[in-house]
């Protein structure tokens, strides 16, 4: 999904180009619904017993983890984003993930517990 | 010279200098909140069996607040597109609904969710003294099916009173209802409406108790996080509301007659930023109301 | 540096033509003009006086330790009876030191130096208001930004002061405010619930990260952004690229501490026990706590910025170094590709080496081994540029100015600094070494001979831009001698008295550890403390001639023209000092920053906003070592 164009100048385009926002707001619509809906599938699958605890934080956090990219992406723009922007948020995520996983494997591998 | 590209584009990166600034502020947003999730994640692995406490907060309410939240996050980005599409009315409309969204998700978080859990109370027991209450937790059952132990009793403190006085012996708790009937499976998982305290009460001997303390805070590592995520999430929650109160107020009228383009780049700026907080709550809501 | 005089008088004599700047520079008034200014001249130099006079204030808090360390337990003579006017009644009845209060030194002394002072001086000072010249830009892209992280740093700043003003003094727990420690520390009776040192500790952090993070955003996007018309990447000044690099690392590394900051406060203030585990038992009763936390926890969000931040202290330092060494050895800098590959390389690991200062964790093989590699990888860019900066002085025809003086000596210091850390990247050698005097003189060899003395050299160096006046020669020397040979006196004998297994910590100077009796170099460890500490206080007078230096060459130095050092690099084609908006003429840049020596030129430097002529593109073309 691309970002609206910017408004052109000439106000005989301007029908043309309310018409082009028009059609992106109607994607926001959809969104917005699917994020609601799926908010109502976290609460449900949480429910649901996928056998244990970790197992049902896994699938949890793969429904938010999809909600945020849908976030992210439409209403944030970054499905269509220029390079620069895209560089640092790859590099952010890789340090967030270095934070997570190294405490983590820190916690996992000590001497003596 | 005047600083170029405040609301053009720079040719070789296609972008003007606050898309920039605020995708590094979020960026930076992203750390903060890795920091605190790192933290949970720390912990959470780091509690004993029985420690880390599950349904304990509202879910219906917490699944009402995370909707306002998405819906705020269509208004804004509604409200931009009417901006682009120069329509101030739709876009002052807009505006107020979102910070309508804010406003809302604030109070029930101030003066319905938290007060509530200042007036529970969860008292644990020593675990010398975990067989004594057995008709309370269930223990023995949930031992055999292999799920971690009860070792709190919650819910309404009939006797505060008995905190600071020694000559008290005891204390009498207005049980939670799983406490009432432990051994019933429907009680193995959290409950999705919330169910008060009842009238069924508990006496429990102090010299059997550890630790008896509200659900702030200080209850345990779970609330601790719980309510520094959800405080500072709030602290961001409540600066997007200012920054939208004041975008929407009349002065952003004058900024739209002189430059329209320079008003949408802002609304764009401060809806990323509130898209943000948005994506933010999306994990918090799970990992503390649901698991 | 007191623009007030010199601002107005050089925007109109140097070029009195075409002034672009001024069509909208309307007169402001004087609190605007120099108080709460949003140019970023002004901020730059305000940063950079505050972060000044916090390094001497620091400084000063270690040189009263040092009395204690030579002298343990004797009263401080003269002054010792004046401190407990200024600091409080329990820190120095009759002139001796209190524990507590050698604990409230140590750790703002660390803070303060850090914090305030470095940090503030070579990332925000300097590139407040070296970057934008250099870049060829008018301001920062967010001015009233720029001034808001200042005024962030100046509450920052005032809350660590004001710490030590309230009841039990300034924070006690060392400048990494170690748990489980900090959380219970300055409580109970005789501490206010708020106002007590490691709280105020923990809020006024909160600002100066704030403040570190807004001048971050500001920066990159600068950087990005304003470049002016011709300056490519691989133009940049080296100075440009490790002030990006710099930015990137404040900007995403500080906040995982501030959410630990966050959390501490909430442990002393609300109950919580992040950081505390269960069971605690303080002054012979249980602690009331939930428990239930981990101190390990603090370590690695403390060291996951702390990592990043000791290189936040080094790469601006390297920055103005390269930019000096190519001026005064007129040579193109040696490897300009390389140096920056590897700032970015190091900006990169940094964050993922921070646990090597935790090996005492008890951390497993598999973590440690993970750590000890990123450790030794993150050494190898920082050989490159260190030799990439002797070479470049190599077959120069060097000139010793003063700002040269420093920034040679800082890189044998630099060096020591350096390698001593190699053998710290091994677990096995540092579970010896660790939290002893060898760990203070590996750092400080980075930070105080090395960074401190990058600072002087950028001082020297970028004065006549901002005042249009140099610093004296002479006493520009008088300062320089006596500093390097008392910095190498002060840590030289720190890596002895760190292998006797003296405690970086103690009180007493080591007084009561058996091996602080051996005998090194004639001198046992015990008794090394004395000329260490005389050599500091001798280094304190000798920024006297500093000072004095500095306040007197911005209105009587010797008034210079705008590029009095045969510079390159774009901000030398701005007047001295440069009005509101920089530059007369818009610049645009032809070549890259250190055109040194060119050969068929008359000059021996060309600067960046020189026109290539086709002369020199065909001799370019024939010799293609020449065409960057
Ligand atoms: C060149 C390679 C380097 C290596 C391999 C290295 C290694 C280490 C290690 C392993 C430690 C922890 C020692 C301990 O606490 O037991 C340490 C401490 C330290 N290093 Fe380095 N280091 C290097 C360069 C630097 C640089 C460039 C700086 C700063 C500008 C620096 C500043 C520090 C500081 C401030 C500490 C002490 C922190 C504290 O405990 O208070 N190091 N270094
Ligand atoms: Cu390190």
């Amino acid at each position: 999904m691309n970002n609206p164009p910017d408004i052109s100048q000439d106000p005989a385009e301007h029908e043309e180009y309310a018409h082009n926002v028009q059609k992106h707001v109607r994607g926001y619509l959809t969104v917005g619904a699917l994020l609601l809906a799926f908010t109502g599938i976290t609460v449900a699958l949480s429910y649901v017993d996928f056998g244990t605890r970790k197992a049902n934080i896994g699938v949890a956090m793969l429904v938010a983890t999809l909600k945020a990219g849908l976030v992210a992406a439409i209403f944030m723009h970054l499905a269509a984003e220029k390079r620069l922007i895209y560089r640092v948020l790859i590099f952010t995520g890789l340090f967030v993930l270095a934070l997570f996983w190294l405490t983590f494997l820190a916690w996992y591998n000590p001497v003596v517990r | 010279m005047e600083i170029p590209y405040t609301i053009s584009t720079r040719p070789d990166t296609g972008l003007w200098n606050a898309k920039i600034g605020i995708w590094l502020f979020l960026a930076s947003e992203v750390m903060l909140f890795g920091g605190l999730f790192s933290a949970y994640i720390f912990l959470r692995l780091d509690a004993q069996p029985g420690e880390w406490p599950h349904g304990l907060l509202n879910v219906p309410v917490g699944t009402m607040n995370t909707a306002i939240l998405i819906m705020s996050s269509v208004t804004v980005v509604l409200a931009w597109a009417a901006l682009k599409m120069r329509r101030y009315n739709a876009y002052w409309w807009y505006m107020l609904a979102t910070i309508m969204c804010g406003v809302i998700f604030l109070f029930v978080k101030l003066y319905y969710e938290w007060p509530q859990k200042f007036e529970h109370y969860g008292v644990f027991l020593k675990p010398s003294a975990l067989e004594k209450y057995e008709q309370y937790l269930g223990n023995n059952r949930r031992t055999e099916k292999g799920m971690e132990p009860r070792i709190e009793i919650s819910g309404h403190l009939h006797n505060p009173e008995a905190i600071k006085d020694p000559s008290i012996k005891e204390y009498e708790i207005g049980l939670d209802p799983v406490f009432v009937d432990p051994n019933n499976p429907t009680n193995d998982r959290p409950h999705f409406l919330y169910v008060p305290p009842t009238d069924h009460i508990a006496k429990i001997e102090k010299e059997d108790v550890e630790r008896i303390d509200s659900f702030g805070p200080w209850h345990s590592a779970y609330f601790a996080s719980y309510f520094t995520i959800t405080g500072l999430h709030g602290a961001h929650v409540l600066a997007g509301v200012l920054v939208f109160i004041y975008m929407w107020l009349p002065v952003s009228k004058k900024l739209y007659q002189r430059n329209p383009e320079h008003l949408a780049n802002r609304v764009e700026v401060c809806g990323l930023f509130w898209h943000f907080v948005d994506l933010v709550w999306i994990f918090v809501f799970p990992l503390f109301y649901l698991l | 540096m007191d623009a007030s005089t010199s601002l107005p008088a050089a925007a109109g004599h140097h070029h009195p033509h075409t002034h672009a700047g001024e069509h909208e520079h309307h007169e402001l008034g004087w609190w605007r003009k120099y108080i709460f200014s949003t140019d970023h001249k002004v901020i730059g130099i305000q940063y950079g006086l505050c972060g000044l006079v916090f390094l001497f204030f620091g400084f000063s808090l270690m040189m009263i330790m040092r009395w204690q360390l030579a002298y343990p337990g004797q009263a401080l003579p003269v002054i010792g009876k004046w401190l407990p006017y200024f600091f409080g009644p329990n820190t120095m009845p009759d002139g001796k030191m209190t524990p507590e209060f050698y604990n409230s030194l140590g750790a703002m002394h660390g803070t303060i130096m850090i914090f305030l002072g470095v940090v503030p001086v070579a990332f925000a000072a300097f590139g407040n208001f070296v970057v934008p010249l250099q870049i060829g830009a008018p301001d920062m892209t967010f001015p009233k930004v720029n001034a808001a992280s200042f005024w962030a740093f100046g509450v920052g700043g005032v809350i660590m002061l004001t710490s030590f003003f309230v009841p039990g003094g300034a924070a006690k727990g060392g400048w990494t405010s170690y748990v489980p420690l900090s959380d219970i520390a300055d409580k109970g009776p005789g501490f206010h619930p708020f106002l007590n040192g490691q709280t105020l500790w923990l809020v006024g952090f909160i600002f100066l990260i704030t403040s570190s993070l807004l001048g971050a955003v500001n920066f990159i996007t600068t950087i990005i952004q304003l470049r002016a018309k011709g300056l490519t990447w691989m133009r940049l000044p080296f100075f440009v690229w490790a002030q990006f690099v710099t930015a990137f690392l404040l900007l995403l590394a500080f906040p995982p501490l501030e959410a630990a900051i966050v959390m501490q406060l909430m442990d002393r203030t609300a109950a919580t026990s992040f950081f505390l585990p269960a069971g605690m038992i303080v002054n012979g009763a249980p602690l009331h706590i939930s428990g239930g936390g981990s101190p390990i926890l603090w370590q690695h969000l403390f060291w996951f910025l702390g990592h990043p931040e000791v290189y936040v202290l080094i790469l601006p330092a390297f920055g103005i170094v390269a930019e000096i060494l190519a001026n005064n050895s007129r040579k193109p800098l040696w490897g300009y590709k390389s140096l920056v590959f590897s700032v970015l390389v190091i900006g990169f690991l940094s964050f993922i080496v921070w646990a090597h200062h935790m090996w005492l964790t008890g951390m497993g093989s598999t973590v440690s081994a993970f750590f000890q590699t990123t450790t030794l990888l993150i050494s190898i860019p920082s050989v490159i540029i260190l030799s990439a900066f002797f070479i470049s002085l190599w077959g120069g025809s060097i000139r010793f100015t003063v700002p040269m003086l420093w920034a040679t000596a800082f890189l044998p210091m630099f060096g020591i600094g350096g390698l001593t850390g190699i053998p710290l990247a091994f677990n096995s050698a540092d579970l010896y070494l660790h939290d002893t005097y060898y760990i203070i003189a590996h750092f400080h060899y980075i930070v105080a001979p090395g960074t401190i003395f990058g600072l002087f050299a950028g001082i020297y160096y970028w004065f006549p831009k901002a005042t249009g006046r140099t610093m004296n020669e002479f006493w520009g020397k008088v300062h320089f001698w006596p500093s390097l040979i008392c910095m190498n006196v002060i840590f030289l004998p720190m890596f002895l008295q760190g292998m006797l297994g003296m405690h970086r910590r103690w009180y007493d100077g080591g007084q009561g550890w058996t091996l602080s009796g051996e005998h090194i170099w004639g001198l046992t460890g015990f008794q090394w403390n004395t000329p260490i500490s005389w050599a500091a206080w001798i280094m304190g007078l000798a920024q006297i001639p500093f000072i004095i230096n500095f306040f007197w060459s911005i209105k009587h130095g010797k008034k210079v023209n705008d590029n009095p050092w045969e510079a390159t690099t774009l901000e030398w084609t701005a007047p001295s000092p440069p009005p509101h908006g920089n530059f007369v003429i818009t610049p645009v840049a032809y070549r890259g920053p250190y055109e040194y020596s060119l050969p068929g030129r008359e000059k021996d430097f060309t600067m960046q906003n020189e026109p290539v002529e086709p002369a020199e593109r065909s001799r370019r073309a024939a010799e293609p070592a020449l065409a960057h």
